[in-house]
């Protein structure tokens, strides 16, 4: 079943086309791997999906849900935009963690705010909110960080810090979980850490979009690729042949040049 | 020195009385100018081009012009320009007057520090709100707000001190705060007259008060330490 559809997606900043017509689909439970040049629209796709940026043309659905399209300005009502963003969840390549609240706080921040908006929240704060923090806790024991619970940002590591931040994307339970070159700000004795959590959600058939600088990781945990170039979905196909059998003159210069 | 004993019970208590007046400038001032800073900062980063360039103009305008004339076109402009003396006489008359314009004075220093503040929040740190589904208002009362306060604290304390000075220049319309009640003394109140020394003595008050305030905003920017 397909979880999402991308349709004719169009992005232009000033004059300059950032995307032309992308689209593709993504089943439930498969990793997804956006990769190509700096430069080429994989970050900007990502930010239409969050609607961090809003696409010029195209349609997204979610399920059965048209979320987004272009032609149809109810879809597009800012006061629903804060429900259809929660379809995705986004982890930064700076992580964005909150400096002033410790890694639990981070993780629970977003969920104790949203139950506010629950009938029964008066009633059951407590019960409610004793919940979100045992959630909060089992992600960050899952991210292997709960010994970190209550450190603050500025006393973890960046791939500490890039892991709290994957547990407070997942605190929310999004259908679609995105990664935005997740490790391009790590050292490099950093990136196995994070690499190996994003894994382990591929394993528990996590839906994921990933754009990532890192050839072999995508190879091995997407379960299919998308090589863009200058705006346009220029090869995609499953990981491993497209990585180990690249068709297009584009993508086999792409490979070249990264010895990743 | 005797004569220095029989006059310090004497200046002291006028003294007293003029600081009480400088205080209450002081608080009032505050208590008007950093909510009053927030609106006016939030009016210059407006995306409605009039209110951003009208805010914008008018903070040009007070930060451009001396206090002092600020505090005479406020007092004064009303009674001789509409003949409409709306502050009333007396110290209470000159006290609202002078609260008006500190307020004004000081909300534009303090509107242009927030709006540093509040722009130097890099922009991951709302993107990161957005897609974990808060409203604008949630973003910035549980995610910017404290961040804002701890970057702005150093130079709002310099503006605070800096106020505790200003206050003396509320002497223009008269308003009895300490450095008119030590000038006083130099033409005659009291029963003293040409004494200089109390006029140089309210610098002690001034020292000790800002030493105080210094401690205070010491411990709050401390406070704020447990983030970076």
């Amino acid at each position: 079943m397909e979880l999402l559809i991308v349709e004719n997606i169009e992005k232009s900043f000033e004059d300059t086309k950032v995307l032309k017509d992308i689209s593709f689909s993504l089943e439930k439970g498969k990793a997804l791997a956006i990769i190509g040049s700096s430069g080429s629209g994989k970050t900007t796709l990502l930010r239409c999906l969050n609607f961090l940026e809003t696409p010029d043309n195209g349609k997204i659905y979610v399920g059965d849900e048209l979320i987004f399209d272009s032609a149809d300005a109810t879809t597009q009502k800012e006061k629903d935009l804060r429900k259809k963003r929660l379809h995705f969840g986004m982890v930064f390549q700076s992580f964005n963690l909150f400096p002033q609240y410790t890694a639990l706080e981070n993780v629970m921040l977003s969920p104790k705010l949203l139950a506010k908006d629950r009938p029964d929240f008066k009633e059951n704060k407590k019960q409610i909110f004793d919940d979100i923090e045992n959630e909060a806790r089992e992600l960050l024991a899952q991210m292997g960080l709960s010994d970190r619970a209550d450190h603050y940002p500025h006393q973890l590591s960046g791939g500490q810090q890039q892991r709290v931040a994957i547990a407070r994307a997942l605190a929310l339970k999004p259908d679609i979980l995105c990664f935005d070159e997740p490790t391009s700000a790590l050292d490099p004795e950093l990136t196995g850490e994070v690499l190996r959590v994003i894994r382990e959600l591929a394993e528990k058939n996590t839906t994921m979009v990933i754009v990532t600088h890192e050839m072999n990781f995508a190879r091995d945990v997407a379960d299919n690729i998308i090589f863009m170039d200058d705006g346009v979905i220029a090869e995609q196909g499953p990981a491993y042949d497209l990585i180990n059998n690249p068709k297009t003159d584009r993508l086999k210069t792409f490979l070249s040049h990264s010895n990743g | 020195m005797s004569l220095f004993l029989e006059q310090l019970p004497i200046v002291l208590d006028s003294l007293n009385e003029g600081f009480l007046q400088t205080l209450k400038l002081f608080i009032v001032t505050l208590v008007g100018a950093l909510p009053l800073g927030l609106v006016i900062s939030l009016g210059s980063m407006s995306k409605v081009k009039p209110i951003s360039a009208v805010t914008k103009l008018f903070v040009w305008i007070i930060r451009g012009t001396p206090l002092m004339i600020q505090l005479l076109i406020i007092y004064y402009l009303p009674g001789l320009a509409f003949n409409n003396p709306i502050w009333g006489g007396g110290e209470d008359g000159r006290f609202m007057a002078a609260s008006v314009a500190f307020i004004i004075n000081y909300a534009c220093y303090f509107s242009e520090i927030y709006r540093g503040g509040i722009q130097s929040i890099p922009v991951g740190q709302t993107e990161a709100g957005l897609v974990l589904g808060m409203t604008k208002s949630q973003i910035f009362f549980k995610v910017k707000l404290l961040q804002m306060i701890k970057r702005i604290l150093p130079p709002i304390s310099n503006e605070i001190i800096t106020l505790v000075k200003d206050t003396s220049l509320a002497r223009i319309i008269a308003l009895q705060e300490i450095i008119w009640a030590g000038q006083a003394f130099m033409k005659g109140s009291h029963g003293i007259s040409g004494a200089i020394w109390p006029l140089f003595f309210t610098a002690l008050y001034y020292l000790v008060f800002t030493g105080v305030l210094t401690v205070l905003l010491g411990k709050l920017e401390k406070k704020l330490d447990f983030f970076r």
